[in-house]
């Protein structure tokens, strides 16, 4: 009997592999090749006026030198606008390298191309720019102000305003018994994948073909960028995601400069050429996210319910807009979590500075949303005396209103529509888990103590598995080996576990046999990406649905072989076997040599499909008609809309009465992704997504000086926690499955970072006694809050 | 992030070493590397030739005197952090150093080298001084002792010259009825502390305090002793009202301000870890380790 895969807490068996040093990173391929450095702003927002590269081209090994002017036909225009939208009315690119002007420090200005990095970065010191420095724009309120512009034409530095409105949000407020307003406030943050970006590229002279390898979470994005910017075929680009060390939706951005430049350059010079970022450069030239400032009024009942939500706010997207407004839209429609508002108007300002531009960072423009929303849930609860939990499940939409539309649009341009969730039974499990009703009786002893605790709690809903659409190809091999294919990729999530459990369950082989490639264009021409909670959704019902194909079609081989019905055939341990009747059976392996008819045999196994082999009939072709040679087939999985995952976090900490050290003590986590194809690996997602979230919350944040220079763009002082400020994470799953894909799944890979920062602020807010409304926030910032609250309190 | 340009030398002995430094007024010593690989690697600094200590033989000797614990040149943290007979015979060491960032830099950093790096965001520069340490140096003339409070200069800077190198520390040890605590508060558990003090009890036969010193870490400009020992003397430790040594406490401090803390919350914390390190090293608290 093969054991069901689906839903086994079964091993990562990519991680033997990952973790004893066989992982082929980016930076682990092509060591012939030419290295490529360049030469990066100085400057938040200069003109350039000149570019000296004399001296540089004197050093010993340097190969080439380009500058903007070299760039030729569309290599040299501005960068695409991946994702445009009509709010998004002023919308500006880059370009590979600048011309004329830069917008932050870090933009590339200068490519170098050496027989090695140490000697690409020789020559890109001794490259002499001269600027006029402009005016820079740094921060939203100075963006707001728009006293200096980023884009000349784009007066106000808006690149985007959107307006969504479901109901009366006016008459709503003004009838309402009670309102309030916040004033918000979320610093900036970034991925931080373990590997930087990476290119390497090998234009093939002979067949005038292109290999480019990408540290990228979509290798059919980048393979199409490339083709079109290079004017090839696109059948001569071949893209490959080798094993990348981390995205978390930094590397969903494409095509970043150097994915153009890398390409190019090895066409130009005709010799593979890499380029792997250092971490200096991921923290300057690649995306940063999280920044906005926010205004909410909510009106509300007695009872704490919601009658009217008024947000606006203003989102810093940095100094151009490739990704479009993706991340607006999702605080904007997201923000709501698990709650009805009444009535709900939502306003954003997508701003322009002089900085890292601002694309996805996993969450998405949710954990400000959540922060708003979850932020209004408490200061409901402290204006009217009630329990936080219980203001929040007054709030709750109810199981039986399932599906439920907000009547906003999401960002896949489709109705903001939950499929399922049951938010009351998860509360329930959340309170259970922390003891919420038992937190008084905590707080009472720790005082006792001389120790300041507090409790908090954050609620979300995700939206996951957004379209358009991904698909599985299953070939089985006459050895019986299953090769899958599918086009997204795979930084990380275990995708070579999960995905094999389903197809193995699906043909009835054993998940030893099956073997999963992503993010290949060879192996899967057709696909969009790794990024919102969606690979094990859309791949994983892709190649659910791919299986069935094969299956099918082994079992009428194996029908007409056996001479029965289809239906009278089961499939276990990669056997074909009559039901009931175990002496007739035939393998896999033996299906797929009879499904390719062969005019040579190379092989034992291959002999048995030759013309002279046996019997077969003659009257028929050896293909027919509506058939194809091989056991293989493929489908494609695209659903109408994304499913819902939601989630509720609740943490305690405790804040150091005299120094205001900040430290969790218990986190805890509840969880519905709907049917778990593999519970460890979901829990995986869980403990990343919150490290990520306290990062967040606590320690994280991009100092800009009012230059626009980045001053803290090292790990030594970008405070990413280590293990060591991770706390130990509870967690408990509700499993109500979605409605919409065959799998019954919803998606898990951000769920943990969402409501971290709000969960924290909560926590804070509660053990102080005073509103947190700046987050991330650190033991001085605290410590200096304690001292203004004080003197407020004595003045 | 790689960096410029420069010759690797390897010397076989202390003599070598510093001829070569005499030969090259642009080369670096480099002996476990931690700090100067990365400035190299970001191009911070330029040195023409890097002198790499690692094949003088002998330099990797901790020896425990009655006076002294000798730490020489070559010797990793962990090494000394490992060391039995260096903590029965200093306590501080073990504590200090394992608040030295994280296993893998304590692997090979060396804590002469930190002491040279003379960064006043180390834990061991400030050990140094209250401890009455003497770096032994060696120089084209020869050998000379530097008392560890004449040694750090200012920032990054110390009374070495450019031929000299370090051979090997001294750190002192204390009388007996001596406790001793080490407390420090970071943004992320090893990194460079917001501030950090080591606290040095010294009791007299009928268990007062006899003496009082305190050496603090990130809050003054170059490691430096405070004496509180007219303050505190003759009080029993396990009663004492720690708070009296505010005062010379935050005469002593020169905190700054950067992106990670403001100088007003490193003075109030660094004043309160040395509340706390003198009640831990009384042994009336949590968190006290004494000899």
């Amino acid at each position: 009997m093969t054991t069901r895969q689906f839903g086994a807490p079964v091993q990562r068996r990519e991680d033997p592999r990952l973790l004893t040093g066989g992982g082929r990173y980016l930076d682990d391929l092509g060591h012939t090749a030419y290295e490529a450095a360049f030469v990066r702003s100085p400057y938040a927002h200069a003109r350039i006026l000149e570019i000296d590269t004399d001296a540089a081209v004197d050093v010993d090994g340097v190969i080439a030198i380009y500058t903007h002017e070299d760039l030729p036909g569309a290599v040299g225009e501005p960068l695409p606008v991946l994702i445009p939208h009509p709010a998004l009315t002023a919308a500006r690119t880059g370009y590979p390298l600048a011309k004329g002007e830069v917008n932050h420090v870090g933009e590339a200005v200068v490519m170098v191309v050496a027989t090695n990095r140490y000697v690409a970065e020789d020559a890109v010191d001794r490259i002499v720019v001269r600027y006029e420095q402009l005016p820079p724009v740094v921060g939203i309120e100075n963006a707001r102000e728009a006293a200096h512009l980023v884009h000349e034409d784009a007066p106000g530095n808006v690149s985007a305003h959107l307006v969504q409105e479901v109901g009366d949000v006016t008459s709503a407020m003004a009838g309402a018994p009670h309102t309030l307003t916040l004033e918000l406030d979320i610093e900036r943050s970034a991925c931080m994948p373990m590997e930087g970006k990476g290119v390497y590229a090998r234009w093939n002279s002979d067949d005038e073909s292109l290999r480019v390898y990408s540290s990228t979470q979509t290798s059919t994005g980048v393979r199409a960028c490339v083709a079109a910017k290079l004017d090839l075929p696109l059948a001569k680009v071949e893209c490959i995601a080798p094993d990348v060390g981390g995205g978390f939706g930094v590397k969903i951005m494409h095509p970043w400069p150097e994915e153009v430049l890398v390409p190019w350059a090895s066409r130009n010079l005709d010799h593979d050429v890499k380029w792997t970022e250092d971490r200096r450069e991921h923290f300057i030239s690649s995306a940063h996210e999280r920044g906005q400032l926010q205004e909410v009024t909510v009106g509300f009942d007695d009872e704490g319910r919601m009658l009217a939500l008024d947000v606006r706010f203003w989102h810093d997207n940095g100094a151009y807009t490739p990704y479009g407004i993706i991340v607006p839209i999702i605080t904007a429609t997201q923000l709501l979590g698990p709650y009805k508002p009444g009535s709900y108007r939502v306003e954003f300002f997508s701003l322009y500075t002089n900085t890292v531009l601002v694309t996805p960072y996993r969450g998405a423009g949710r954990p400000q949303g959540c922060f708003a929303m979850e932020r209004t849930m408490d200061a409901i609860a402290a204006h009217l005396g009630i329990d936080r939990a219980e203001v929040r499940s007054r709030n709750f939409i109810q199981p039986d209103e399932m599906p439920y539309d907000h009547g906003l649009m999401f960002q896949d341009g489709r109705p903001l529509k939950y499929d399922s969730g049951d938010f009351p039974a998860s509360l329930a499990k959340l309170k259970e888990l922390v003891g919420w009703d038992d937190f008084a009786d905590y707080r009472a002893q720790a005082e006792a103590e001389g120790r300041k605790v507090g409790l908090g709690i954050g609620c979300y809903v995700e939206g996951t598995g957004v379209g358009p659409y991904e698909g599985g190809h299953i070939q089985i091999e006459t050895n019986g080996r299953v090769n899958v294919a599918t086009g997204l990729t795979t930084q990380g999530q275990g995708h070579q576990t999960s995905l094999a459990q389903i197809v193995a369950d699906e043909l009835g082989v054993p998940i030893e046999n099956v073997h999963v490639t992503t993010g290949d264009t060879r192996r899967m021409a057709y696909a969009v990406g790794t990024f919102a909670s969606r690979a094990a959704v859309m791949s994983g019902n892709a190649v659910a649905l791919a299986a069935k194909v094969v299956r099918a079609k082994a079992l009428r081989i194996a029908a007409d072989a056996l001479e029965v019905s289809p239906e009278d055939l089961e499939i276990e341990d990669g056997v074909i076997s009559v039901k009931g009747a175990p002496g007739s059976s035939i393998d896999l392996g033996t299906i797929a040599v009879m499904s390719n008819p062969l005019r040579y045999a190379f092989d034992e196994a291959a002999k048995k499909a030759t013309q002279f082999a046996g019997t077969f009939d003659v009257e028929k072709p050896p293909i027919g008609d509506d058939d194809e040679p091989g056991l293989e087939g493929q489908d494609f999985y695209s659903p109408t809309q994304a499913t819902f995952a939601n989630g509720m976090h609740a943490a305690i900490v405790e804040t150091d009465p005299v120094t205001a050290e900040i430290r969790i003590l218990r986190y805890c986590v509840v969880h519905d992704c709907g049917n778990m194809i593999n519970p460890l690996i979901v829990e995986g997602q869980v403990h990343g997504g919150v490290a990520q979230g306290v990062g967040g919350a606590l320690y994280e944040r991009m100092v800009y000086d009012e230059s626009g220079q980045l001053l803290n763009a090292s790990f030594m002082d970008f405070l990413m926690p280590y293990a060591s400020e991770v706390p130990f994470i509870e967690t408990d799953h509700l499993e109500t499955p979605s409605p919409l894909n065959p799998l019954g799944i919803k998606g898990a890979g951000e769920a943990g970072t969402i409501p971290v920062t709000a969960v924290i602020a909560s926590a804070i807010e509660d053990a102080e006694g005073f509103p947190i409304t700046s987050m991330p926030i650190s033991p001085p910032e605290l410590w200096a809050l304690r001292r203004a609250h004080a003197r407020k309190d004595a003045s | 992030m790689k960096p410029g340009p420069f010759r690797y030398l390897s010397p076989d002995s202390l003599d070598e070493a510093v001829a070569m430094l005499r030969e090259h007024p642009e080369a670096k010593v480099l002996a476990g590397g931690q700090s100067l690989i990365p400035v190299l690697s970001m191009r911070l600094a330029r040195p023409t030739h890097l002198v790499d200590l690692a094949g003088i033989p002998g330099l990797d000797r901790i020896e425990v005197r009655d006076d002294c614990v000798r730490v020489g040149a070559l010797v990793r943290h962990a090494q000394l952090l490992a060391d039995d007979e260096a903590y029965a015979a200093l306590p501080l060491l073990r504590q200090a150093l394992s608040n030295v960032a994280h296993p893998a830099i304590r692997n090979r950093g060396t804590t002469v080298g930190s002491i040279a790096h003379a960064d006043a965001a180390g834990e061991m520069p400030s050990i140094l001084v209250v401890t009455d340490g003497v770096v032994e140096v060696v120089g084209p003339n020869g050998r000379r002792e530097i008392a560890g409070t004449d040694f750090f200069a200012g920032a990054l800077e110390t009374a070495l010259e450019h031929d000299e190198i370090v051979e090997a520390v001294r750190f002192g040890r204390f009388p007996a009825r001596t406790r001793t605590a080490f407390l420090e508060s970071a943004r992320r558990h090893g990194d460079y502390a917001l501030a950090g003090v080591a606290a040095v009890l010294t009791l007299d036969e009928i268990g007062r305090i006899a003496s009082a010193r305190a050496a603090f870490v990130s809050v003054t400009d170059v490691p430096g002793v405070v004496d509180l020992t007219d303050i505190l003397s003759g009080m029993d430790p396990d009663s004492a009202d720690w708070s009296v040594i505010d005062e010379p406490v935050q005469a002593a401090l020169a905190p700054e301000s950067d992106i990670h803390a403001d100088a007003d919350y490193r003075r109030m914390l660094a004043g309160e870890l040395a509340r706390r390190a003198f009640a831990a090293a009384a042994g009336a608290t949590h968190g006290g380790t004494h000899a």
